[in-house]
C-alpha cells in the first residue's frame, strides 16, 4: 500500500557514520506513512535548492489560543498544488513536559501510540524551550492527538506573544549540588500562569528557567526573562573523609593549581591546620595530616568552581534559596542581554516561601504586560525605562548586589538625594 | 447544522514529576551527598542515607521515530527499572539502583547504535533546533548539521579528554535558538532582503515590520502602484528580523547565506562570570548535506583548545588567559574588521588598557 519513495540522494548520505541517524527514522516511518515519504522528498528539496519551504497560519485545539505550530508547505506545482501533497501540512504539538524531563516508559510508549495513530511518528525530546515536540499532525488530527495526550495528564505549552513552557534541571532529583527544591518551584510558578500560557495576550514571549545551583545547567541567565538560580547564604559545608580521599588521588599540584588558584575571589587558601582561622565565616577542611583548605565565606561569590572540582568534599551551604534574574534574551533587536540581579536571595524552603517567588512572578508578569512595547523583551523594556523604574515598578527596594559598580557619569537629576539618604537610613535603622 | 461538540481542555498544566521518577530518585529527592564518574557516560551519585544511583548517558538523534523511542523503552524496561531522563541536549539516561547493570546496559545502548557518553569533559550532543524539517525561517538544516558534526566529534563524545566540558549549539537563523554555547554555529545572512512586492500588502503588517527593524533601514513605500516596503540597502545589517513577520522579504539564500562560528559562550556562573560567544569566523558555505568546511574549522578550534587549555578552563576561560591575538593566531583564523564590534554597547568589547600579551 504503501506510496513509492522519493530520490533522496542527500539525505541518503546522512545515514552514514556513528551518530544515530533521524533519516533512518524517518525513513522507517515512511515505510507506511505516506505522508513520511513526502516529508523526505520535501527535505530532499530543502537540501538540494537550500531553502526552507514551510508558512505559518491558524492552527490549535479547542478553548486554546497558542502551543501548536502550524506548518504549510510552500512547495507548489503550476496549478497551486502542493508537490508533496501527504506532507502539505505537517504541524506540531508543544507539550510540556515534567520538571527535570523524567518519564517512565509506560507513558512514552503511550505518547508514541498516540503519535502513531493521529501524527507522523516523529517526536522530538525536546524542544529548545524544553516542550516535548510532537512534529507532524494534519489539521484534522490536532485536536484527536491533543484530547487523548491531555486524558494522560500532560498540557499544551506556550507559543506567540505567551507565558512559555520552562525548564528546570534535575536538582533535587538526582544533584548534591541542589539548592531548592526545582520542580516544586517550576510547578509553582508555571502552573499558576496557564492563562497566559494557553491565550497569548502579552506585549512579546516571557519565559522562566529554574536551575538549582550557579552552574546554571538550564543556561536560565542567557535564556530567560526570569531566571531562578538556587544559591545559599552561609558557609560551604565540608566533608573532611572525602576532602582526604580527593587529596590521596588528585595531589598538591591539582589541589594549588586547579582548586586554589582557579577561585575568582581568592577567597580560598592553603593553611598549616593550626594556622587555620577560626573567624565564623570560614570553612576549613583538612586535605593532609598538617594542611588544611581555609575559605572565607565572606569573599565567596558562590561561583561553584571549587564545590565542581571537589564535590563531597566541599559543598553548598544548609540556608539555602535562589537569586533571581531578569531580562535575559538573545540580540534582536537592541542585543544580547544577561539577565541582571532583581533579588540577591530568596529564602526557598517552606510553602511561604514559593508563594512569595509566585508573588514576585505575577508582580513581574503584570508590569511587563502593562509597560513594554509590542514585541518588546522584558530585558529591552528594563533597558528603555532603567532598572530604578522597573524595580518600583515590582515593589523591590534597590540593592548594591544587583550592580557590577555604580553610575560612571554624572548624568542624573538628583534633587531628592537627601530625602533618599533620609529613607534609606530609617529603613536600615529599622531592620 | 450541528457541529459536533468539542472537548473542553483540561487545563492541568505541568505534570507533577515526582510520579515519574526512578525509584531511588524519588527515595533520595533533595537528600544527595557528592557524585563521581566511574568511566565516561556514567554518573555515579550517593545520597546521604547512603544509597547509590548509576547513571548512563547516551546520545540520541532527538528527532526520534516511534521505533526508536520504543527500543529505547525496552532497554530501560530491561535494565533500568523502567525509567529515563532527558537532559537538556537530548542525551537520555537511564538510572540503575544495581551498578551490575551499568556494564550490560551500555553493551546493549552500543549494540543499538546509541553512543554512550556525554559526561564530564566531553562534547556533548549539539543544541539545535528545527531548520528545514520544520521551521518557516530557516536558513540551513539543523538536524543534518548536528548529524554531520556528531559524527566528526564521536569520539569526543564517548571520550572525556577535553579541558572542561564543551557544549555546542547550532542555529539556522540569527534568532539563534539553538542558544549560547562554548561553540556555536550560526546562519549569517550577507545579502538584504529580496522583496516580492506583489505580496506585501495582503501579508504583511506595515507598521510592525517597520518597527521591527534594528538600524531602521525599513520604510514603506508604492512600488509598482502597490503599497509595500523598500529597505535602504546600505543601511541594511542582513539580520533577518524583518522575515519572520513579513515573508514577502526573503532573507534566506542559497548563496549568500553563510554560517558563522561564535566562541566562549558560558551560562555558569563557576571562575569567570557568565559570557556571551563571540563572533570568530564566517562566510563558510552552507554546504549541505554534510558541510564540510564548517567541520573542519569546528574541529580545528577544538583541537587547539584541547592541547593549550589547563584543566578546567572552559573556552572563555581559556581564551581570557591567552587573550585574542594567541587565539586567532592559534587557530589560524583570519582577524578581520568585521569582527570589531560596533553595535550598541559596543566600546565595552575593546580594549581600556595597555594590557596586550607580546
Amino acid at each position: 500500500m504503501a506510496k513509492k519513495q522519493h530520490d533522496t540522494p542527500n539525505l541518503d548520505q546522512l545515514e552514514s557514520g556513528p551518530w544515530p541517524s533521524f533519516v533512518t527514522g524517518l525513513k522507517r516511518l515512511a515505510k507506511d506513512k505516506d505522508g513520511m515519504t513526502d516529508l523526505l522528498g520535501h527535505l530532499e528539496h530543502s537540501y538540494q535548492t537550500r531553502k526552507g519551504y514551510w508558512k505559518g497560519g491558524t492552527v490549535g485545539v479547542f478553548g486554546y489560543g497558542g502551543g501548536v505550530i502550524p506548518r504549510f508547505t510552500e512547495i507548489k506545482d503550476d496549478k497551486e498544488q502542493p508537490v508533496f501533497k501527504d506532507a502539505a501540512e505537517f504541524h506540531t504539538l508543544r507539550i510540556m513536559p515534567p520538571a527535570g524531563m523524567h518519564y517512565n516508559t509506560d507513558i512514552l510508549r503511550k505518547f508514541c501510540d498516540i503519535w502513531d495513530k493521529h501524527g507522523s511518528g516523529l517526536i522530538a525530546f525536546h524542544g529548545q524551550s524544553g516542550d516535548i515536540m510532537f512534529q507532524g499532525c494534519t489539521t484534522e488530527n490536532v485536536q484527536k492527538a491533543f484530547d487523548e495526550i491531555n486524558e494522560l495528564g500532560f498540557d499544551l505549552g506556550g507559543a506567540g506573544p505567551a507565558v512559555r513552557t520552562s525548564m528546570a534541571c534535575v536538582g533535587h532529583a538526582r544533584c548534591e549540588q541542589s539548592c531548592y527544591d526545582e520542580g516544586k518551584g517550576l510547578r509553582t510558578i508555571v502552573n499558576a500562569f496557564l492563562d497566559d500560557i494557553h491565550r497569548p495576550a502579552l506585549p512579546y514571549k516571557f519565559k522562566f528557567k529554574f536551575s538549582g545551583c550557579p552552574n546554571d545547567c538550564m543556561n536560565s541567565i542567557q535564556r530567560s526573562d526570569m531566571a531562578i538560580i538556587g544559591t545559599w547564604r552561609d558557609n560551604i559545608q565540608t566533608d573532611e573523609a572525602l576532602a582526604k580521599k580527593w587529596f590521596a588521588k588528585h595531589g598538591m599540584n591539582e589541589l594549588v593549581n586547579d582548586v586554589v588558584g582557579m577561585c575568582p575571589t581568592r577567597a580560598i587558601q592553603l593553611k598549616e591546620i593550626k594556622a587555620v582561622s577560626k573567624d565564623a565565616a570560614v570553612s576549613s577542611v583538612a586535605v593532609n595530616d598538617t594542611q588544611a583548605l581555609e575559605i572565607n565565606n565572606k569573599d565567596c561569590v558562590r561561583c561553584m568552581h571549587c564545590i565542581n572540582v571537589m564535590t563531597g568534599a566541599l559543598a553548598p551551604g544548609k540556608d539555602r534559596g535562589a537569586t533571581i534574574l531578569v531580562g535575559g534574551k538573545r540580540t534582536l533587536k537592541i542585543g544580547d542581554l544577561m539577565g541582571t540581579v532583581v533579588v540577591p536571595f530568596m529564602k526557598l524552603k517552606t510553602d511561604e516561601d514559593y508563594e512569595a517567588l509566585l508573588d514576585l512572578a505575577k508582580r513581574t508578569v503584570d508590569f511587563f504586560a502593562e509597560n513594554a512595547l509590542e514585541h518588546e523583551r522584558t530585558g529591552e523594556m528594563i533597558e528603555r525605562i532603567g532598572l530604578v523604574n522597573f524595580l518600583e515598578g515590582i515593589e523591590v527596594e534597590v540593592d548594591p548586589s544587583m550592580i557590577s559598580n555604580p553610575r560612571t557619569n554624572p548624568y542624573v537629576r538628583m534633587d531628592d538625594w537627601d530625602e533618599e539618604v533620609a529613607r534609606v537610613k530609617a529603613k536600615q535603622a529599622a531592620a | 447544522m450541528s457541529q459536533p461538540q468539542l472537548r473542553k481542555p483540561v487545563e492541568c498544566g505541568v505534570p507533577d514529576h515526582m510520579q515519574y521518577l526512578h525509584p531511588t530518585l524519588r527515595k533520595n529527592y533533595g537528600n544527595w551527598k557528592y557524585h563521581d564518574r566511574p568511566r565516561p557516560g556514567v554518573l555515579h551519585h550517593v545520597s546521604h542515607s547512603g544509597e547509590e544511583v548509576w547513571s548512563v548517558r547516551a546520545g540520541t538523534q532527538r528527532q526520534m521515530d516511534v521505533y526508536t523511542i520504543r527500543k529505547l523503552c525496552d532497554i530501560a524496561d530491561k535494565y533500568a527499572e523502567g525509567h529515563v531522563r532527558f537532559t537538556i541536549r537530548s542525551n537520555i539516561e537511564f538510572m540503575v539502583a544495581d551498578e551490575k547493570k551499568v556494564a550490560p546496559l551500555i553493551a546493549e545502548l552500543e549494540k543499538s547504535g546509541f553512543p554512550v557518553g556525554g559526561t564530564g569533559n566531553s562534547v556533548s550532543m549539539i543544541a539545535h533546533t528545527q531548520g528545514w524539517l520544520h521551521c518557516d525561517i530557516p536558513g540551513t538544516d539543523a538536524s543534518g548539521v548536528v548529524k554531520s558534526l556528531m559524527d566528526e566529534l564521536y569520539e569526543e563524545f564517548i571520550h572525556e579528554e577535553m579541558p572542561n566540558r564543551v557544549r555546542l549549539s547550532t542555529s539556522c537563523c540569527e534568532i539563534n535558538c539553538g542558544g549560547q554555547a562554548d561553540l556555536a554555529i550560526v546562519i549569517q545572512h550577507t545579502k538584504p532582503p529580496k522583496i516580492n512586492h506583489d505580496l506585501v500588502a495582503n501579508v504583511c503588517e506595515r507598521p510592525s515590520v517597520v518597527a521591527r527593524c534594528p538600524v531602521a533601514a525599513i520604510r514603506p513605500a508604492m512600488v509598482n502602484g502597490k503599497p509595500s516596503l523598500e529597505v535602504d540597502e546600505k543601511k541594511c545589517v542582513c539580520c533577518g528580523a524583518c522575515f519572520p513577520p513579513c515573508p514577502p522579504m526573503q532573507i534566506n539564500d542559497p548563496e549568500h547565506s553563510k554560517l558563522a562560528i561564535w566562541v566562549g559562550g558560558k551560562n555558569s556562573n563557576a571562575r569567570i562570570k557568565p559570557q556571551f560567544m563571540k563572533m570568530v569566523a564566517a562566510g563558510l558555505p552552507n554546504n549541505a548535506p554534510r558541510w564540510p568546511e564548517v567541520a573542519a574549522v569546528v574541529k580545528k578550534i577544538l583541537r587547539v583548545y584541547k592541547e593549550d587549555a589547563r584543566p578546567w578552563e572552559r573556552m572563555a576561560d581559556w581564551i581570557e588567559r591567552i587573550g585574542w591575538p594567541r587565539f586567532f593566531e592559534k587557530t589560524g583564523l583570519p582577524f578581520t574588521k568585521y569582527l570589531i564590534d560596533d553595535w550598541r554597547g559596543s566600546r565595552s568589547n575593546l580594549n581600556a588598557s595597555t594590557h596586550i600579551r607580546f
